[in-house]
């Protein structure tokens, strides 16, 4: 099968996913024909409700919740805010504390709400050290915990360089001290296990453009009892945790897609892990002076993530564009920020190597070719740009 | 986001590379912003008859050193003086907001380089010209605005 360079080489799955054509199908009924709002008492509306039921008994299946925990938001950051600042609100209502565990490489989804927490309300935080890989050490939560530490928030698997976290193991550390446990599981939904007891998690976010879903849906799973102030109010929907008319389109689109995602997870995985090897293993044989970023096997199937060293990521992004290909990098000239990618920084990565930093992550629709043909024009790319690079000395 | 004359310049940079026996060298550029660069320059008669550069960083990192030194190729030491980050991110038919202070380092670049050609020649300075105001700036001044 030949490339399609008109269509482009797709490496940003991280990023966001093609809508999956079952999904769109799924939904494509809510628009126009059952369009009823869930909560009019009449046939039309009835309806509505029921396929949202549907769909949050489906999604409730494959994270082995109960559907009522399931609550529907607008995306994987909003899920992440109701659920820290929901739980943190709540629990200092209850008399708590005000403390907060999180990491030094969560998305800024988490980030900044903890920030804006810490600055703005008068909470506190321990922002978690990571080690080279960007792993977090399950024993330095147990010594961050306080007798006033409310929340502990570390995600699944990181959005940069696909480093998965011990969820299951901090989450039971955190359930031994009675301490609320969130995860920002966006980047693994589709790839990794959802079950949240074995994870051992009271809170979870997800969002579906992850795992070939629509974008503008996502959900926060909260375990019964969990305490959580709504941060939209309004009306009663969703057991009056998040307020706002449902989006049952979307809400049936993300269970479609989430349910085609876990029926086929492990023939999708193993084919993106042999694609994403063989894409890594390429780059480092080809290419010198790289090196891979975030853990070597405890990462997501679709992962590859790097730091190139003499050259800066934006540089690269935009000369793989021209060659059709679609990629990312933590560079702060990809950002409106100066300062090099927070994940890369946490990881002891110095500003001047983290500016090289490209990510290519992977999807069910990328074939072996085009795996190659990356192979084939990087190696140039990086030469090209080295070759211009003050910082580069060639060797002798 | 970016112009076609600068995506032009980033894929075919003009003056890319080193002057051996330059005149002039000057080194500038802020590794936590990610952008540094070299530029050389030879200097005949008061005018600038040839200029390099090497830039580490971003494309419009790329495209104003390579516009600036063809901007300067041929112009008096008086004119370079006058040059400014605007002229040159204008002669790229403008860049992005946020990349006008970081990524913008010609100027920069080829001052540092004309004070260390009048290091050497400092008979040669133009009247009114001080030495200490082509001093390459602090490596943080682009990072007061982050």
């Amino acid at each position: 099968m030949a490339i399609d360079l008109e269509k482009g080489v797709y490496l940003d799955h991280a990023a966001t996913t093609p809508v999956d054509q079952r999904v769109v199908e799924a939904m494509l009924p809510f628009w126009t024909e059952r369009y009823g709002n869930p909560s009019s008492i009449y046939r039309l509306g009835r309806d509505a409700a029921k396929a949202l039921n549907s769909a949050r008994e489906r999604i409730a299946g494959i994270l082995r919740a109960d559907p009522s925990e399931i609550i529907f938001t607008s995306c994987g950051t909003e899920s992440d805010n109701l659920a820290i600042r929901g739980a943190a609100f709540a629990q200092r209502a209850r008399g708590k504390g005000n403390h907060i565990i999180t990491s030094s490489v969560e998305h800024h989804a988490v980030g900044h709400t903890v920030e804006q927490l810490v600055k703005k309300f008068g909470f506190e935080a321990t922002f978690l050290p990571v080690d080279h890989y960007g792993m977090v050490s399950p024993d330095e939560v147990a010594r961050a915990i306080r007798p006033d530490t409310v929340l502990i928030t570390i995600m699944y698997a990181n959005n940069e360089v696909g480093t998965i976290q011990p969820i299951a193991e901090i989450g039971r550390i955190a359930k031994e001290r009675g301490i609320p446990f969130h995860t920002d599981a966006v980047q693994a939904g589709g790839a990794l296990s959802l079950d949240v007891n074995a994870l051992n998690v009271d809170l979870l976010s997800l969002s579906a453009h992850k795992f070939y879903g629509p974008k503008g849906v996502g959900l926060l799973y909260a375990r019964k009892g969990t305490p959580l102030w709504p941060m939209q109010t309004g009306g009663s929907q969703e057991r009056n945790r998040r307020a706002g008319t449902e989006n049952v389109a979307f809400a049936v689109g993300m269970a479609t897609a989430l349910e085609l995602a876990y029926a086929e997870l492990e023939q999708t995985n193993n084919r993106v892990r042999a694609l994403r090897d063989r894409l890594i293993a390429g780059v480092l044989e080809r290419i010198p002076d790289v090196e891979l970023t975030g853990h070597p096997t405890q990462r997501l199937p679709n992962s590859a993530s790097f730091v190139v060293k003499y050259v800066e990521g934006e540089a690269m992004l935009l000369s793989l564009d021209m060659k059709g290909i679609f990629a990312s990098s933590g560079s702060a000239c990809t950002s409106m920020s100066l300062s090099p990618s927070h994940v890369l920084t946490a990881m002891g990565f110095p500003p001047e190597i983290a500016h090289g930093s490209l990510r290519l992550t992977l999807g069910k629709g990328n074939t072996e070719e085009e795996i190659d043909y990356v192979l084939d024009v990087l190696p140039e790319i990086i030469s090209r740009l080295r070759a211009m690079s003050p910082l580069y000395q060639p060797a002798a | 986001m970016y112009s076609n004359l600068v995506i032009e310049h980033f894929t075919n940079p003009r003056n890319v590379g080193v002057i051996e026996d330059a005149d002039g060298v000057g080194r500038v550029g802020n590794p936590v912003c990610g952008d540094m660069m070299e530029i050389f320059i030879k200097v005949e008669a008061g005018r600038i008859v040839d200029a390099k550069f090497r830039t580490f960083g971003c494309g419009a990192a790329i495209a104003t050193s390579s516009i600036a030194t063809e901007m300067v190729k041929g112009q008096t030491i008086e004119e370079v003086l006058r040059l400014t980050r605007k002229d040159v991110a204008d002669a790229l038919g403008g860049l992005p907001a946020h990349k006008m202070h970081c990524s913008n380092l010609a100027v920069d670049g080829l001052r540092a380089a004309l004070h260390d050609y009048f290091s050497k020649h400092p008979e040669l300075l133009p009247a009114g010209v001080r030495l200490e105001d082509l001093a390459p700036p602090p490596e943080d001044a682009s990072t007061e605005e982050a």
